[in-house]
């Protein structure tokens, strides 16, 4: 049995996992902490935000984050690969900064215009 | 320059309290930003956790005013950037200063107060030792990390747990700065416990808890710190210091609502928000002023800034449309001992909707527990929780039907251990 935080929202309900029985979990106020539990002892995800340098706007700048969370062991290998990536502006919200980045499954999007 | 309703402040607070405003039929908007965008906090705070409560996903912070500032296009509201409101008299003249047009006075019908907050600097908290380069503010390392494009160390310890502070250690970690320890002076953190697990956690930063910053070495760049317990009554306990060889020390010591402006019109504050005293529809102590966001208290969830100032948007267009509301019963709602503060300050009960939103904050952790509010011996309601923590807004509803039968004028919320 492990006890552990849900962090899928700010209630962060306490969390038991269960490994002997199938990862069944208790402790959470809603469904989404059901497969957070299972998933954080099994296959631990985060989603990344971080920036990229832009060109031609206003600010140096361009926050992005993963359209999807990654694997945590993958988190490294995306900040490696976003020093390399200029971005052009102008960018949208939403726009597809870079694919599959890292192979990690996700794609990079940019969080504002600019 | 004239405009109907002037919004002082473009960040969440000032932008949903626009869109409410014209929602309710209000034409002539006017928003005064001093920033050369609106957004406010929000455009630097570019990890996600926002709009979980009111877009129902987790959006980034640029992500969440962005689509408050898309919603503004499709208004008459206009947007009076790069413009700096500099005073506000009692008759709801504004004196600005901007960059292109230089100095303006706009007289609005009505005023809504959306200035946001500032970080409290060492100087508000007095660490001893050298003046040397390498101390930020949390919120200053953020805005440069995050727009400018400037990392702030190398080898870095924070200052202060609040979720600034470990929103930052992750951030500087993830940029290659090696995060040392955050270091609190309380005996919890005052941050939420998602960030505590998703910022410190996961990258093995550890937490000092009753720790504090008891010496700064270095003569141009900070060399070093020096790390000390504390007692109960928050003294340094001699012979427990650690030393700590970093670069650069972050200060998350807490943040305090922007009101100069609101002391310049005469507007009462509350000492124990630091932000005006408010009626149960967000209108100051001076008619046709409204105020909402950080100004009036300190929030953790911008989803609570921004229907809060709905209520303020709403409330600015029903006084421009009806006039001020009618005095009669006045009931004022105060906190028991556990309780740092309460909003709002005053109810107009004949003015008081069905129901309004009570919110408060703790002074120390409870576990399960129960919120009382009472009038005099007669207890009107209680409210369970599971847990309640002073870095946690805490909020309940009220219902006006409570309030017909009791004949005191003083309400009194209270928290105790269930
Ligand atoms: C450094 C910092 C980091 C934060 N990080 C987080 C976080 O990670 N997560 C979270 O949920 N909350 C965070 N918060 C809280 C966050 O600020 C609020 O949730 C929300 O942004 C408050 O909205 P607001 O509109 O009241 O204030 P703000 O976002 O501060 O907006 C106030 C606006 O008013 C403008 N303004 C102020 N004075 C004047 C003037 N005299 N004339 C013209 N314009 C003026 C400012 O330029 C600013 O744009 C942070 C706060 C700070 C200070
Ligand atoms: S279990 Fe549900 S309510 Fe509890 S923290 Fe997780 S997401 Fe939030």
């Amino acid at each position: 049995m492990k006890e552990i935080i849900c962090i899928v929202c700010p209630n962060g309900c306490r969390l038991q996992v269960d490994e002997a029985a199938d990862y069944a979990v208790s402790g959470h106020k809603c469904p989404r902490g059901k497969t957070y539990g299972r998933e954080e002892l099994t296959n631990p995800v985060r989603t990344l935000t971080s920036t990229v340098r832009i060109e031609g706007a206003a600010y140096p700048r361009l926050p992005v984050k993963t359209d999807h969370p990654i694997p945590k062991a993958k988190i490294s290998a995306v900040m490696a690969q976003l020093d390399a990536i200029l971005a052009r502006s102008p960018v949208k919200r939403g726009d597809i900064i870079a694919e599959n980045i890292a192979d990690s499954g996700a794609n990079l999007v940019a969080c504002r215009d600019l | 320059m004239k405009a109907q309703l002037a919004i002082i402040g473009g960040g969440p607070a000032g932008l949903a309290a626009a869109i409410a405003a014209h929602e309710a039929g209000v034409r002539d908007i006017l928003i005064l930003e001093r920033d050369r965008e609106c957004g406010g906090i929000l455009n630097q705070c570019i990890h996600n956790g926002f709009g979980l409560h009111y877009f129902g996903e987790e959006l980034t912070g640029p992500e969440y005013a962005g689509r408050f500032i898309d919603m503004l296009k499709d208004t008459s509201v206009r947007v009076l950037s790069d413009t700096m409101a500099l005073d506000l008299t009692p008759e709801r003249v504004i004196h600005t200063v901007n960059t292109a047009e230089g100095y303006m006075q706009i007289e609005a019908g009505a005023v809504i107060l959306a200035m946001g907050c500032r970080e409290r600097t060492r100087g508000a908290i007095s660490i001893p030792g050298t003046r040397a380069a390498g101390i930020f503010t949390a919120g200053a390392a953020q805005r440069y990390v995050n727009i400018e494009g400037y990392m702030v160390g190398k080898r870095v310890v924070v200052l202060g747990s609040g979720d600034i502070g470990l929103i930052m250690s992750r951030r500087l970690t993830l940029e290659g700065a090696e995060v040392l320890a955050c270091v609190e002076l309380m005996p919890y953190s005052s941050g939420l416990t998602r960030n505590i697990v998703q910022c410190l956690e996961d990258f093995g930063i550890p937490l000092y808890l009753s720790h504090t910053v008891t010496d700064i070495r270095g003569k141009n760049r900070v060399e070093g710190v020096t790390v000390s317990r504390v007692d109960e009554n928050r003294r340094p306990i001699p012979g427990t210091e650690m030393i700590f060889d970093c670069d650069t020390l972050l200060l998350s010591v807490g943040l305090i609502p922007e009101n100069e402006l609101s002391k310049q019109a005469g507007i009462i504050l509350d000492p124990r928000t630091n932000g005006p005293e408010v009626y149960e529809n967000m209108e100051c102590s001076i008619p046709g002023i409204f105020a909402c966001g950080n100004v009036v208290q300190v929030h953790d969830l911008v989803d609570f800034v921004s229907e809060e100032a709905q209520l303020a948007g709403r409330s600015a267009a029903e006084f421009l449309q009806k006039g001020s509301k009618p005095a009669g019963r006045l009931i004022t709602l105060t906190g028991g001992s556990d309780v740092s503060y309460t909003l709002p300050q005053k109810i107009r009960f004949d003015a008081m909707p069905d129901r309004i939103k009570l919110s408060f904050r703790v002074r120390r952790s409870f576990g399960e527990s129960k919120i009382i509010l009472r009038a005099g011996d007669a207890i009107l309601a209680s409210f369970k929780r599971s847990h309640m923590a002073p870095g946690e807004m805490e909020r309940v509803t009220l219902p006006k039907k409570l309030l017909n039968e009791v004949s005191g004028n003083e309400i009194i919320l209270e928290v105790k251990e269930a």
